[in-house]
């Protein structure tokens, strides 16, 4: 069961409301994204932790009903 | 500890470099493990490869094992370094090649 762009975006936002979330369909099957999130929260944490703390907001989605979210995070300049 | 738990750790530590990834590097069965295949050989890195889809166990304990919820996933030298995005993140900025070299990594057999 893929996932609505929509619905990624809002848990992202939910767990990092500062956020900016960018979402791509790349392949327009609703089922391969890419994301970039920019947020201040990710100061400080290396990229591993900042892709856990992205995948923590998506709630077990990544993995599973969520096959692929190719992720970026950034810290805003 | 669980038996995968033990099995997963002595992977991890009796390989400087390993990736965790769905089928083989001459047949990897997922774009993302292909990916990670590609970046490790441009690196010209020795390294080992495990193929979760020859075991559910590893398949599944591996993202409780790293709180990585994807495969592939690269260690090296003990250390989770990440999967396919940071491989090719760090890869572009060069810094993939650094940790290597850094963490004195054997090159790759010709």
């Amino acid at each position: 069961m893929p996932m609505a762009s929509a619905d990624i975006e809002a848990m992202i936002l939910e767990a990092f409301p500062d956020a900016s979330v960018e979402i791509t369909d790349l392949a327009g099957d609703g089922d391969h994204y890419a994301a970039k999130v920019t947020s201040a929260s990710f100061a400080g944490m290396n990229r591993v932790k900042q892709h856990q703390a992205v995948y923590a907001a998506l709630k077990g989605k990544m993995g599973g009903e969520l096959h692929a979210l190719q992720l970026t995070t950034m810290v805003p300049e | 500890m669980s038996d995968v738990n033990a099995k997963i750790e002595s992977v991890v530590k009796n390989n400087d470099v390993v990736l965790f990834m769905k089928g083989t590097p001459l047949f990897p069965q997922c774009g993302f493990s292909s990916r990670a295949i590609a970046i490790l050989e441009h690196l010209g890195v020795a390294f080992e490869s495990f193929d979760v889809l020859q075991d559910m166990e590893v398949r599944q304990g591996i993202k409780e094992y790293s709180d990585w919820p994807t495969i592939p996933q690269l260690y090296v030298k003990g250390e989770f370094v990440g999967g396919s995005d940071i491989m090719m993140e760090m890869y572009e900025a060069g810094e993939l090649g650094e940790l290597m070299a850094e963490k004195k990594v054997a090159p790759a057999q010709s």
